[in-house]
C-alpha cells in the first residue's frame, strides 16, 4: 500500500513539473510576442488564453493532488484504526512541524537580515543622522532580542506541550509577581528609548534660524521639485501662489528687493559640513521632502511652509568611494502619494566642498529670466492703466 | 424532557412577544433577519467576499511590482482602459493601493470580523436572547451592504475608483483634477464611507447596551470571557472615534462640492491658480487619525479576544492573568486615543507636539507587551490541541510580535523621520494589523464555525491553509522591512526610474510569488468553508469542551437561543484542568456546589457564603481523611 502511494505521487509530481514547464514557456513566448507587436492580433489573444488555459489546469491539478492525498491520508488513518492501532497523532504531528518551523523561520529570518538586511542605506550623510542610526541599532538590538526570544518561546512551548491524553494541563491562572515584572521591564526599557528619542526629536526639530545658514527653497509640484538659491544676499524673495505665471512658476514676489538675486537650479547642491535650511513648499497636492541618505524627510505642504535643518557630512566623491560605487548618487525623491507621477520625482543631491560649491552657484541662473522680467514691465504698465485691477498680466 | 423544553418555549415566545418563528418566510429568515445568528453570518459571507476581492486586487498590482517591464494581455482583457496595452496605468495601480486598503482595514477587518463575531458570540456568550435592538442590528448590516456595493460599484466609473490611499489625504482627494480616481470615484468612496460608520455605530451601540445590560444571571462584568471584554470596548472605541471621522469625511465633501476651503490654501493645479484659501490639509490628517489610529485596535483588539479565547480552550488551561488581561484591553482602549499624531511626525504638525505624541505612544507597547507574554504563559505547560483555529491563534500571537516590535521604530519620530511611509512602515502594519487580525478571525471561524452552522470543518484542510497563508505572509512581509530601510517609499507604482532600488526587483518578484501561492491557498480555505455548511460533518453541542454559555445552546438555533430559561452562571470561563475535578473542563454554568472536589478558597473571593462552605466542606473532607 505505502509503496503504491509513493509511486502514485511521484507519477503526479513529474506530471505537475512536465505542465509547469509548459505553462512558463508559453507564458514567456506569449509575453515576447506581445512586447513586439504592441496591439492584439487574433493569434495573440489565443495564446493569452492558452496561457489562462494552463494556469487554470495546474491549479485543478494542485487541488486535485491535494485532494488525492487527503483520501490517502484518510485512508491509511482508517487502516491504521483498521488493524487496532491508534490513528495518526495529529497532535505530535502539528508539533513537530511547530519545531522545524521554528527552525527553519529562525534561519530564515537570519538569512533575510544579513543577506537582505545588507541592502539597506548606507551610513548617514548628516550630522544629526548619525545619532538617529545609533539609536536605531541600539533598538535594534533590543527588538531583534525580545523577537527570537519570544518567538522561540511561542513555538517552543507548542512542541514541547503538545497534547496527549496523558496529560492534563496545568491550572496556574496568575502570578502577580510575573506579571508585575513583565509590566515593569518593558516600561523601564521603554522610558529609556522615549527618552532618549525625545530628545534627539528636539535637537533635530527645534531649532532657530542662525546666520549662516544656506537657505533653500524647494517646491513639489505634480511631478516634479523645483529649487531655488538665495542669491548673494543670503537672502531668498518671499513668495505668492497669487503670482504664478508661466514664467514665474514658483510665484515669487518682485516688489520683494531680497528677490532680484534669487538663483533658480536643476540640481540640488550642497556644501559639505555647512548648515543647510531647506524651506519646503508645495503648490497643488502634499508631497514628502525625502532624502534617505541624509535622514531627512518633511511634507511639502501647500499653504503650510516648513523646513529642514541638516548638516550634510560627507561629499558624493566620498561616498562614492566608501561604497566603491562610482555612480552612486544621493537623491531626493517624493515620498507621499501625489498622484500618477508619485513614483518618479525625482532630482539629483550633491554634496561638494566649499570651494566646488562656490564655483558651481556662481554659475547658476539668476530666476528673474529675461522672458520674466518682460512680463513683469508688461504687468507694470497694466497696473498703471487700470489701477488696482493687476490680475490681467499676472493671472491669466 | 422534551416535553418541558417545548412548554418552556412557549412561555418564552409570550414573554417576548417577537414574531414567531414559524411564520418566517424566507425573506424574514434570510435576507431582513433581525437574528443576531443570521446577521453575524450575514456579515461573515459579506465579509469574506470583500476579503476575496480585495486579496484579489492586491494580486493585481503585486504583478505590476514583479513584472514593471512585463505586458500580460489579460490584463487588459480583464481591465480595458485600465491597463491600456496589457499594463496597468499609474493612477489605476494607486486605485488599486487604495480600494485594498479600505476594504482589507474597513469591510473586513471591521466589519467582517466585529460585525460577524461580536453579533454571534455578545449575546450567546452573555446569556442574552439577541442583541438589545434587533432592528438596529439589521439595518447595521444593510447599511454595510450598501456600503460594500457602492465601493465596488466605484470601478465602473469612467475615471475609476478613489486613488488617493486609504487615508485620503486632500488635497489630492479634494481636487477632482489632481488624478483621475479623485473625481466620482472619490465621491463614491465617500458615500460609502458614510453609510459604512453608520452601521458601523448601529453595530456599535447595540454590542455596547447589550454586553452592559442584557447578561445573564450571575454574569457579572468579571466572569464575561475575553472575547466579550475585546468585542464590548472595541465597539465602545468605535462608538467614540469612528463620529469624527465622519466630521472630517463631511467637511471633505464640502471642499469637494461645494467650494469651501477646509483644507484648502494656496493651491495652483496644472497651472491654474485656485480660489481656496485659509483652510489646512493637516486639519484632515487630525481628524482622520483621530478615528485612524482606534482603527486599528478596532481591527486588532476583537482578534486579540478571539485568540485569548482560543488558546485558553486549546491549552486546556486558564488564560494567564485574566484580570491582566483585561486591563491591557482597558488601557489600549484608553490609550489608543491620544496616539493619533505619531503617523504625523513628519506631515508639517509642530514638532513639539510629535514630541508629545511620541511619548503616549511608547506608553500603549506596554499593555500589548502585556497580552504577548500572558499568551505565551497560558501556552507553557499546557495540554495543547491544535485544531486550526488553536493554529491560527497561535499564528496571530507569532505576527503581533513581530510587527508589533517594529512598532517601537516607528513611535519614535527622530527614527520615524527616515521610516515614514516607506515599505517598513508597510511591514509594520501588515504583520501587526493584517496578518495578526486577520489570523484571529480565521481562528475565529474555524473555532465557531460549529457554532454557527452546526457541522464541523475539515481539519485537514484547515492546517494545510494554516500552514501555507502563515509561511507565505511572513516571506511576503518580512523582506520589506530591508527595502523601507533603505528608503524605498510605499505606493510607488514601479521602482525602475531609480537604479539604486533594481538590487529589490528580485525581492520584488519572490514577494508576489509568495502572495500568489497564499491566495492560492485560500481555495483550500473557500472550499472547506462552504462545503462543510452543507456537507460537514455534524457537530455535537460542545465540540471543543468549552465551558463558555455559547456551547450550552442547542446546535440547532433557534430564535432566543436557549430553550426555556436562559441558564444562569456561577464561575468564571476558565475552569480548565482544574485539579480534582473528573473532566478538564467545567462549564460556567455548573454552580460550585457541584464541584467540591475542585473547588480553591480563590474562587469565592467576593462570596462569604460560599467560602463558609468551602471551609465547613474541607474540614469534613479533611477529618474523614484523618479517620481513614
Ligand atoms: C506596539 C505598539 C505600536 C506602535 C508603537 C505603533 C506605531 C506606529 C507608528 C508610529 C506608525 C506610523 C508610521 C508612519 O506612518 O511613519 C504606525 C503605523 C501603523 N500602525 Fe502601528 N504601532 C503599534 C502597533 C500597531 C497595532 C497593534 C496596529 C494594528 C492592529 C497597528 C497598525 C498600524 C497601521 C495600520 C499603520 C499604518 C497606517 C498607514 O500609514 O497607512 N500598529 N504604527
Ligand atoms: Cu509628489
Ligand atoms: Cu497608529
Amino acid at each position: 500500500m505505502g509503496f503504491k502511494d509513493l509511486i502514485n505521487s511521484k507519477k503526479i509530481l513529474s506530471l505537475f513539473a512536465a505542465f509547469m514547464l509548459l505553462g512558463t514557456n508559453l507564458l514567456m513566448a506569449q509575453s515576447t510576442a506581445t512586447t513586439i507587436a504592441g496591439t492584439d492580433t487574433p493569434e495573440q489573444k489565443a495564446d493569452m488564453w492558452l496561457g489562462v488555459g494552463y494556469y487554470a489546469l495546474l491549479l485543478l491539478l494542485g487541488c486535485v493532488i491535494v485532494a488525492i492525498i487527503g483520501k490517502i491520508l484518510k485512508i491509511y488513518d482508517l487502516t491504521l484504526q483498521m488493524q487496532g492501532r491508534k490513528g495518526l497523532n495529529w497532535n505530535n504531528i502539528i508539533g513537530v512541524i511547530c519545531l522545524i518551523f521554528l527552525v527553519a523561520g529562525l534561519y530564515g529570518a537570519y538569512w533575510s537580515l544579513t543577506v537582505q538586511g545588507s541592502g539597506i542605506l548606507p551610513e548617514a550623510a548628516s550630522e544629526h543622522g548619525a545619532k538617529i542610526d545609533f539609536m536605531f541599532w541600539v533598538t535594534s538590538a533590543i527588538t531583534l532580542f525580545v523577537f527570537f526570544i519570544t518567538q522561540i518561546l511561542l513555538f517552543g512551548f507548542a512542541f514541547r506541550y503538545r497534547g496527549s491524553e496523558k496529560r492534563k494541563g496545568y491550572y496556574y491562572p496568575h502570578n502577580n509577581t510575573i506579571e508585575k515584572l513583565w509590566t515593569v521591564i518593558p516600561a523601564i526599557v521603554l522610558t529609556i528609548l522615549v527618552v532618549f528619542g525625545f530628545f534627539t526629536w528636539r535637537t533635530v526639530t527645534n531649532v532657530d534660524n542662525k546666520k549662516g545658514d544656506i537657505n533653500i527653497d524647494v517646491t513639489g509640484h505634480q511631478f516634479a521639485w523645483e529649487i531655488r538659491y538665495p542669491g548673494r544676499d543670503g537672502k531668498l524673495g518671499s513668495v505668492n501662489y497669487q503670482l504664478y505665471t508661466a514664467n514665474n512658476i514658483l510665484g515669487v514676489n518682485f516688489k520683494d528687493r531680497n528677490s532680484f538675486d534669487d538663483q533658480k537650479a536643476d540640481t540640488l547642491v550642497l556644501p559639505v559640513n555647512r548648515t543647510i535650511r531647506i524651506n519646503i513648499h508645495a503648490q497643488d497636492v502634499i508631497h514628502s521632502f525625502y532624502m534617505p541618505h541624509f535622514r531627512v524627510q518633511m511634507n511639502a505642504v501647500p499653504g503650510l511652509p516648513t523646513f529642514f535643518k541638516f548638516k550634510p557630512t560627507i561629499t558624493t566623491s566620498e561616498m562614492r568611494n566608501r561604497l566603491d560605487d562610482p555612480k552612486f548618487e544621493y537623491l531626493l525623491y517624493c515620498n507621499k502619494i501625489c498622484g500618477g507621477g508619485h513614483y518618479n520625482m525625482q532630482k539629483v543631491v550633491r554634496v561638494v566642498t566649499e570651494a566646488e560649491y562656490q564655483d558651481w552657484i556662481e554659475r547658476q541662473k539668476p530666476y528673474l529670466s529675461d522672458q520674466l522680467k518682460k512680463e513683469l514691465k508688461l504687468a507694470d504698465r497694466g497696473e498703471q492703466n487700470k489701477a488696482g485691477k493687476n490680475r490681467i498680466a499676472l493671472n491669466n | 424532557m422534551s416535553t418541558l423544553a417545548v412548554h418552556d418555549h412557549g412561555v418564552v415566545h409570550h414573554d417576548h412577544d417577537q414574531e414567531h418563528h414559524h411564520t418566517d418566510t424566507f425573506i424574514t429568515k434570510y435576507v431582513f433577519s433581525q437574528d443576531h445568528k443570521m446577521i453575524a453570518k450575514q456579515f461573515l459571507i459579506t465579509g469574506i467576499t470583500m476579503a476575496v476581492i480585495a486579496m484579489l486586487l492586491s494580486i493585481l498590482f503585486r504583478i505590476q511590482l514583479a513584472y514593471p517591464d512585463k505586458t500580460f494581455p489579460l490584463m487588459e482583457t480583464l481591465l480595458g482602459r485600465f491597463a491600456p496595452n496589457g499594463r496597468l496605468d499609474p493612477e489605476f495601480y494607486l486605485s488599486l493601493v487604495t480600494i485594498h486598503g479600505t476594504i482589507m482595514v474597513f469591510f473586513v477587518l471591521t466589519a467582517g470580523l466585529s460585525g460577524t463575531f461580536s453579533n454571534l458570540l455578545i449575546p450567546l456568550q452573555v446569556g442574552a436572547r439577541d442583541m438589545a435592538s434587533p432592528f438596529i442590528n439589521m439595518l447595521s448590516y444593510w447599511f454595510f451592504f450598501t456600503a460594500s456595493v457602492i465601493m465596488i460599484s466605484s470601478f465602473f466609473v469612467q475615471k475609476g475608483p478613489a486613488g488617493a490611499g486609504w487615508t485620503i489625504y486632500p488635497p489630492l482627494s479634494a481636487l477632482p483634477k489632481a488624478m483621475g480616481g479623485s473625481g466620482l470615484g472619490m465621491t463614491l468612496w465617500l458615500i460609502s464611507m458614510v453609510c459604512f460608520i453608520a452601521s458601523s455605530l448601529m453595530g456599535g451601540i447595540n454590542y455596547v447596551s447589550t454586553v452592559l445590560n442584557m447578561r445573564t444571571k450571575g454574569m457579572d462584568l468579571w466572569k464575561m470571557p475575553l472575547s466579550v471584554w475585546a468585542f464590548f470596548l472595541t465597539a465602545i472605541l468605535g462608538v467614540l472615534s469612528f463620529p469624527v471621522l465622519v466630521a472630517g469625511v463631511v467637511l471633505l465633501i464640502f471642499d469637494r462640492s461645494f467650494g469651501t476651503s477646509f483644507y484648502l490654501s494656496d493651491i495652483v493645479l496644472n497651472g491654474k491658480i485656485m480660489p481656496f484659501e485659509g483652510g489646512s490639509p493637516i486639519l484632515f490628517q487630525h481628524l482622520f487619525w483621530f478615528l485612524g489610529h482606534p482603527e486599528v485596535y478596532i481591527v486588532i483588539m476583537p482578534a486579540m479576544g478571539i485568540s485569548s479565547e482560543v488558546i485558553a480552550v486549546n491549552s486546556r488551561k486558564p488564560i494567564f492573568g485574566y484580570h491582566a488581561m483585561v486591563y491591557s484591553l482597558i488601557g489600549i482602549t484608553t490609550l489608543s486615543f491620544i496616539v493619533w499624531g505619531h503617523h504625523m511626525f513628519v506631515t508639517g504638525m509642530n514638532p513639539f507636539l510629535g514630541g508629545v505624541f511620541m511619548i503616549t505612544t511608547l506608553i500603549i507597547a506596554v499593555p500589548s507587551a502585556v497580552k504577548t507574554f500572558n499568551w505565551l504563559a497560558t501556552l507553557w505547560r499546557g495540554n495543547i490541541r491544535f485544531t486550526p483555529a488553536m493554529l491560527f491563534a497561535i499564528g496571530l500571537v507569532s505576527f503581533f510580535i513581530s510587527g508589533g516590535l517594529t512598532g517601537i521604530f516607528l513611535g519614535n519620530a527622530a527614527l520615524d523621520i527616515n521610516l515614514h511611509d516607506t515599505y517598513f512602515v508597510v511591514a509594520h502594519f501588515h504583520l501587526v494589523m493584517g496578518s495578526a487580525a486577520i489570523f484571529g478571525m480565521l481562528a475565529g471561524v474555524y473555532h465557531w464555525f460549529p457554532k454557527m452552522f452546526g457541522r464541523l470543518m475539515d481539519e485537514k484542510l484547515g492546517y494545510l491553509h494554516f500552514w501555507i497563508t502563515f509561511i507565505c505572509a511572513y516571506l511576503v512581509f518580512f523582506p520589506m522591512h530591508f527595502m523601507g530601510l533603505d528608503g524605498v517609499p510605499r505606493r510607488y507604482y514601479a521602482m525602475t526610474e531609480f537604479p539604486a532600488f533594481n538590487r529589490w526587483l528580485s525581492v520584488n518578484t519572490f514577494i508576489t510569488w509568495a502572495a500568489i501561492t497564499a491566495a492560492v491557498a485560500q481555495i483550500a480555505f473557500l472550499y472547506n468553508f462552504i462545503h462543510s455548511i452543507f456537507w460537514g460533518k455534524k457537530s455535537p453541542q460542545n465540540p471543543w469542551n468549552s465551558t463558555t454559555l455559547e456551547w450550552t445552546a442547542p446546535v440547532e438555533h433557534i430564535h432566543g437561543n436557549w430553550p426555556g430559561e436562559i441558564p444562569t452562571v456561577y464561575r468564571w470561563p476558565y475552569d480548565y484542568s482544574k485539579p480534582g475535578h473528573d473532566t478538564d473542563f467545567i462549564l460556567q454554568t455548573t454552580p460550585f456546589s457541584e464541584t467540591m472536589s475542585s473547588n480553591l478558597p480563590h474562587d469565592f473571593e467576593d462570596n462569604p457564603v460560599g467560602l463558609e462552605q468551602y471551609n465547613q466542606w474541607a474540614k469534613t473532607q479533611r477529618s474523614s481523611e484523618e479517620v481513614k
